[in-house]
């Protein structure tokens, strides 16, 4: 038991704190979307693969500083997620949801197809280099406590404009009542497409995260997309604080489980925690009974 | 079914079929035709009751990863290694099926599960890389060498005519089972199921058993698929058979072609393959990428103006309200 409680075990699970934050924050637009709209976007991790592409592009290519290429992403993002709202979700609103789910999951192989037509299937690096914290013999990359740290912010941010602006309380008011509010005087339809472009916004937010970390090439998405809506429905679809929860809680599983084994039975560990999840309490973690 | 003769008559005509073409490229997309039509066919048994799986490549994975492992590292023939297989993914099917349906997953719900599922097995066939080969996949050791061109107890054959007719024979089975539960009881306690779960238990329907027989069946049918699949390619990796790729590819296909009727999953896999071959041909190089743009375009178009699919829409056209032969059910995918 001794060298089970070494160093680099500690390193492990403090790595896994910092991508849970991260993970938290990529749950975090999926479930504003889900709560508000009600659709699951299948596609969202390949939204935060073209924002991948944009910081690229602007920065390694066009030689923008890195911060604006970061707010350009962001911007692009959203105004992405407000086209999909438009273009694709808006005409199945009112249809079987697992129509919702599949119409997105269109437009998951269409963006991934035309990012490898548009971008190759080459890795792309950003080649920005930060260096690590190091704590005694831990090392924590300095692009994982930022991501880490500007996932918390952006949370607090969001939490703050849902309590506090007219928009915000629209946006709460309608995931509680679908019906109701537009007999309130609330345009629906704005709210939808607001929150589309905070989703999006978010999932640009995400994409500049990962990109200090990960290399970018067009199926990147399949590596974030299921542990992210896993992550949503593990914490409960809707449910901010409860993806919060789980995001860690897969985060854990991930690092400490390729930690003790490998990466890839990291991920068998999570996805068979959350099938099992799923029958034990299939309403999430902090949902209540529907 | 009513006018057999037809049947008849279109079956000889595919039979002879090798007997004229002598295109080894053409034989191949045919037999490809045959092998995905069957898988499609497999998907719908329960896609066209509102259990729309997103982990069917799991299945088809098995099919191919444990009858390809039990002959490489066992020399087990694949006359033994499909049973195997399918049973394995029978179990597979029972174990992730008997909670979701007990427990009253379904929507999205159960696609997510089962896309889970998918990535479960994707991920262990990636870290067991010491004997599966990881992502680079594998081929199943050959004993097509020295002259031999052919081995009954390996399943493997130079001539692309013997895996014509297995792959032939393997989608009109496809087609029997489809026939088979359609005309069965099974097949209205599902419809029941499918509109109004408390209803159809209301009324004696177990539902439960009903939505784990539509289910296993199906699972069994795919990994037999996935199984041919690996025999006929020779080669298998996670990506072209256990990936979320697959199982999205699985779900367009059907959808395009139409899930509610018969011929519908084979109208999709016809379609798609055709589509990807045509533009191999003319365009050439990139292909896979723009195929697939196509693709995903087109889901989305098919699923906001063409739910039923276009076999589904064409034989609505053709005899409107004849619900009772087997028809387009209803206007929309649940």
């Amino acid at each position: 038991m001794a060298q089970f409680f070494d160093i680099f075990l500690l390193e492990a699970v403090l790595n896994g704190l910092l991508f849970g934050g991260v993970l938290a924050l990529l749950a975090l637009g999926l479930n504003l979307v889900f709560g508000v709209i009600d659709v699951v976007w299948i596609c969202y991790a390949e939204l935060m693969m073209i924002g991948m592409y944009t910081v690229y592009y602007l920065h390694n290519i066009y030689g923008l500083p890195l911060f604006v290429a970061f707010g350009a992403a962001v911007v692009l993002v959203g105004a992405l997620g407000m086209l999909l709202h438009v273009l694709v979700i808006r005409p199945v609103l009112n249809s079987e949801p697992i129509n919702q789910l599949l119409v997105t999951g269109g437009v998951l192989t269409f963006l991934q197809a035309a990012a490898t037509l548009a971008f190759g299937i080459e890795f792309k690096n950003l080649g920005v280099s930060m260096p690590s914290l190091l704590v005694g013999e831990i090392s924590l990359p300095w692009s994982r406590i930022a991501a880490a740290l500007t996932a918390v912010t952006a949370m607090g941010l969001l939490w703050l404009f849902l309590k506090k602006t007219y928009i915000g309380t629209a946006i709460r008011a309608i995931s509680q009542d679908r019906a109701i509010m537009p007999l309130m005087g609330v345009d629906a339809s704005r709210i939808y497409l607001t929150t589309s472009a905070i989703g999006g916004g978010l999932a640009g937010l995400g994409a500049c995260l990962l990109v200090l970390q990960y290399d970018v090439h067009p199926a990147i998405g399949l590596s974030f997309g299921p542990l992210t809506f896993m992550v949503c429905v593990l914490g409960g679809l809707g449910n901010m604080l409860g993806g919060f929860i789980a995001a860690f809680i897969f985060a854990q599983l991930i690092n400490v489980g390729g930690f003790v084994w490998s990466t890839e039975w990291g991920y068998v560990m999570a996805f068979g925690f959350f099938i099992v999840m799923m029958f034990v309490r299939p309403q999430g973690i902090l949902g209540g009974k529907s | 079914m009513k006018p057999r003769p037809a049947w008849a008559f279109a079956i000889a005509a595919l039979a002879i079929l090798p007997l004229l073409v002598s295109s080894n490229y053409l034989l191949h997309v045919m037999v490809l035709v045959f092998i995905w039509s069957f898988i499609y066919t497999a998907w719908s048994l329960m896609g066209r009751f509102g259990l729309v799986s997103f982990g069917h490549s799991a299945f088809m994975g098995i099919g191919a990863y444990v009858v390809t492992m039990l002959w490489n590292f066992h020399g087990l023939s694949p006359w033994l290694g499909i049973p195997i297989a399918v049973a394995l993914a029978c179990g597979l099917a029972v174990l992730i099926g008997y909670p979701c349906f007990r427990f009253r997953i379904t929507g999205h719900y159960f696609a997510l599960v089962t896309l889970a599922l998918t990535e479960v097995v994707r991920s262990v066939i990636v870290a067991l890389r010491d004997t599966t080969g990881g992502s680079l996949g594998v081929t199943p050791n050959s004993v097509l060498k020295d002259g031999t061109t052919w081995s009954l107890t390996a399943l493997q054959f130079a001539d692309k005519r013997v895996f014509f007719y297995l792959a032939l024979g393997l989608w009109l089975f496809g087609l029997w089972v489809w026939q088979r539960i359609d005309r069965s009881m099974l097949r209205y306690a599902m419809e029941a199921v499918s509109q109004e779960e408390d209803a159809a238990a209301s009324v004696g329907v177990n539902v439960t058993r009903a939505k784990l027989t539509v289910t296993v069946i199906s699972a069994a049918l795919t990994a037999l698929g996935g199984a041919l699949y690996g025999q006929y390619q020779q080669y298998i990796n996670p990506e072209t058979v256990a990936s979320i790729g697959v199982s999205l590819q699985i779900v367009f296909a059907v959808i395009a072609g139409g899930m509610f009727v018969r011929l519908g999953p084979t109208t999709g896999a016809l379609f798609t393959l055709l589509l990807t071959e045509a533009l191999r041909v003319t365009i050439g190089n990139k292909i896979n990428a723009l195929d697939s743009t196509i693709y995903g375009l087109m889901l989305v178009l098919f699923i906001i103006y063409m739910p039923t699919g276009i076999l589904g829409r064409l034989m609505r056209k053709k005899k409107p309200a004849d619900g009772a032969s087997g028809g387009p059910a209803r206007p929309a995918p649940a």
